[in-house]
């Protein structure tokens, strides 16, 4: 837990905006989650990779309670994830997520889509979520599909129209869970693009990816996980340049 | 920003034109090989055979609006049966001289039901109509306003009770039997316990013994001197009962919707009821249109079976004009006239299902 105060990129003072203590997991029998603790701070972006069947995407579902964690505590934004569904909505405001199939309603265009959070959550007349969602595409470049349906785009488009549907709801965390494994090579790109641009205005990132080019470049640190465990956590200068544990090496030298 | 996309460097040309005309469409479909052909040729004879003495019995040698007597040395068929007792087919027990009443609510009735197909009628001002309509209709059946004579619910019989009994059992059991699903799908013990029992239990037993607990059994539970409409027992029967059915349909329509839209409408912070009402729904129920259709297609030809209670349907009060001495033999063409009357509601029925999924598929 040391090792990550001083990781951060504000004063550890600074009261960190997701803080998971302890945190275990089981999925009936089996202990997909071990003794986790990380604290993220506001406009910190963290990249977190392993290999499949790590536990990284179980952790971020924890954190907007997509998954039931039965040990620790995670305590968002003040709020603590418990079985009380006022709260899990309440923190499901403040984190958006990205999914790595995009999970766009088919049935509604691409602006409906933007704006069916805004409306029925934050309660927002719909001539304002309309022009609020058009602003939000216009920054993923994709406003003339407005009214278009998800079925008519590419997996590029449909996930920056996921970014902007997310972003709608002004949250302060994203969490992105392997946002361009589902991609084209040539799609990857654009998506990336989006989340580079993202991470530069500040938003607070927690990004699951096997995309190192995207760490080195944007990320405050790397996490590694196996087998439900954070097993070490660096820059990522330190974290690609001078990996601490064997575990971390054997995966590095697999995708590097 | 999207990816820049290449031009192609070929020629993209047209697809070749197949076998032109009536000629090359009867060679390619019916007469391609010798056992197609062979098919084919038998076919042409059986409906040579059938179809000329049908024709001639249906159409040429028919009478079709004299009295009885003039059927007696016809070959043809006597379409007569229906026109002469037309009045107690459509109107059954209503009181004569009376009749425009149940005349004016069914046609209110169906126009009503053309109205509410069009989508571009789908504001509130259509539940005022609705409510206006409902409201007219009870008036002009039962009576008592305006110097109308009461007609008791007893008397209500015919085509009225049959398109009421059929129409008001669709309209409350389809949402119904959505609620029953959404709670047999519930993680409350209590709630998805309460809708199974239901479910099974309605389904584990015929309609017509449904009605016949309504109507017999129900009464033995109830306080002397209470009692409650017939009609309205043999509808809440109707009403349950297609709610079973519909719930399971759509419980199937639910599970083909992916995981990923609950967590995606969970993760923008929508509540249960939002997340149903906005996501998932609209999509279970689209997929589940064919199925659904059917099962009310049969809430609708089930009123006949209302028939065991007393009540006099379409069905029955058509049965009742062959009892007549005048009229007996001519069952053949009461039965297909009623034939036809249900074929035609059910088609219309269906059609507009076929051009309901034609239009909620534009977009995807």
């Amino acid at each position: 837990m040391n090792e990550s105060e001083k990781m951060t990129a504000t004063s550890p003072s600074e009261k960190p905006i997701i803080e998971v203590t302890g945190m275990h997991k089981w999925f009936g029998d089996f202990h997909v989650l071990s003794d986790i603790n990380l604290q993220v701070h506001l406009k910190e972006r963290i990249v977190i990779c392993g290999p499949s069947g790590s536990g990284k995407s179980t952790l971020i579902r924890c954190i907007n309670r997509l998954e039931e964690h039965q040990r620790g505590q995670i305590i968002i934004n003040g709020t603590e994830l418990t079985n009380d569904i006022k709260n899990i909505e309440k923190v499901r405001t403040e984190v958006g997520m990205v999914f790595q199939h995009f999970n766009l309603f088919p049935h509604l265009s691409i602006l409906d889509n933007l704006t069916l959070g805004p409306i029925w959550v934050r309660k927002m007349p719909k001539k304002e979520a309309d022009e609020m969602a058009m602003m939000y595409l216009e920054k993923v470049h994709i406003a003339e599909q407005a009214l278009k349906f998800p079925g008519q785009l590419s997996g590029g488009q449909q996930q920056r129209v996921a970014i902007a549907r997310s972003l709608c709801m002004k949250p302060k965390v994203m969490l992105f869970d392997e946002p361009t494994s589902a991609l084209d090579p040539e799609m990857i790109k654009e998506v990336l693009d989006v989340m580079i641009e993202l991470a530069e205005e500040g938003m607070t990132m927690l990004v699951v990816t096997h995309e190192m080019g995207f760490a080195k470049s944007v990320a405050d640190r790397v996490m590694f996980m196996d087998f439900g465990e954070i097993v070490e956590q660096n820059t990522p200068q330190e974290f690609f340049d001078n990996p601490q544990h064997e575990r971390t090496k054997l995966f590095l030298s697999q995708i590097l | 920003m999207n990816a820049p996309q290449a031009t192609p460097s070929r020629e993209f040309l047209k697809p070749p034109v197949t076998e032109v005309g009536v000629l090359g469409w009867l060679h390619s479909n019916l007469f391609n090989t010798w056992y197609n052909s062979l098919l084919t040729v038998v076919f042409l004879l059986v409906l040579w055979q059938l179809v000329p003495p049908l024709f001639s019995w249906a159409f040429i040698n028919s009478v079709w609006n004299s009295p009885a007597e003039a059927c007696r040395d016809i070959e043809g068929a006597c379409w007569s049966v229906i026109p002469q007792n037309i009045s107690f087919i459509v109107f059954g027990f209503f009181p004569d001289g009376h009749q425009w009443r149940p005349g004016i609510a069914m046609l209110l009735l169906i126009g009503l039901v053309i109205f509410s197909k069009d989508s571009k009628h789908w504001k509130k001002s259509l539940g005022v109509y609705w409510l206006v309509g409902l409201i007219t209709m009870g008036v002009l059946m039962y009576g008592g306003l305006f110097g109308m004579q009461v007609v008791d619910t007893d008397q209500w019989s015919g085509l009225p009770l049959t398109f009421m009994l059929a129409l008001f059992g669709m309209v409350a059991g389809y949402p119904l039997g959505v609620l029953l699903a959404l709670g047999r799908r519930s993680r409350m013990p209590a709630i998805k316990t309460l809708c199974v029992v239901y479910i099974e239990m309605i389904r584990g037993v015929p309609l017509i013994s449904l009605l016949f607990m309504s109507s017999v059994m129900f009464p033995l539970f109830l306080p002397e001197g209470v009692s409650f409409d017939k009609v309205l027992r043999a509808q809440a029967a109707i009403i349950l009962f297609t709610a079973a059915y519909i719930a399971e349909v759509v419980r199937g329509g639910l599970q083909a919707i992916p995981r990923g839209q609950f967590e995606a409408a969970d993760s923008l912070g929508l509540s249960y009821s939002q997340t149903m009402r906005l996501v998932i729904l609209p999509q279970a129920l689209k997929i589940v249109i064919p199925p659904s259709l059917g099962i009310l297609l049969s809430a609708f030809k089930d009123t006949s079976l209302v028939v065991i209670i007393a009540l006099y349907d379409v069905l029955k009060t058509t049965k009742v004009t062959l009892s007549n001495p005048k009229w007996t033999g001519f069952s053949t063409e009461a039965y297909i006239f009623l034939a036809l009357f249900y074929f035609i509601c059910c088609y219309a029925m269906s059609s507009y299902s076929r051009k309901l999924e034609k239009a909620l598929h534009t977009g995807h």
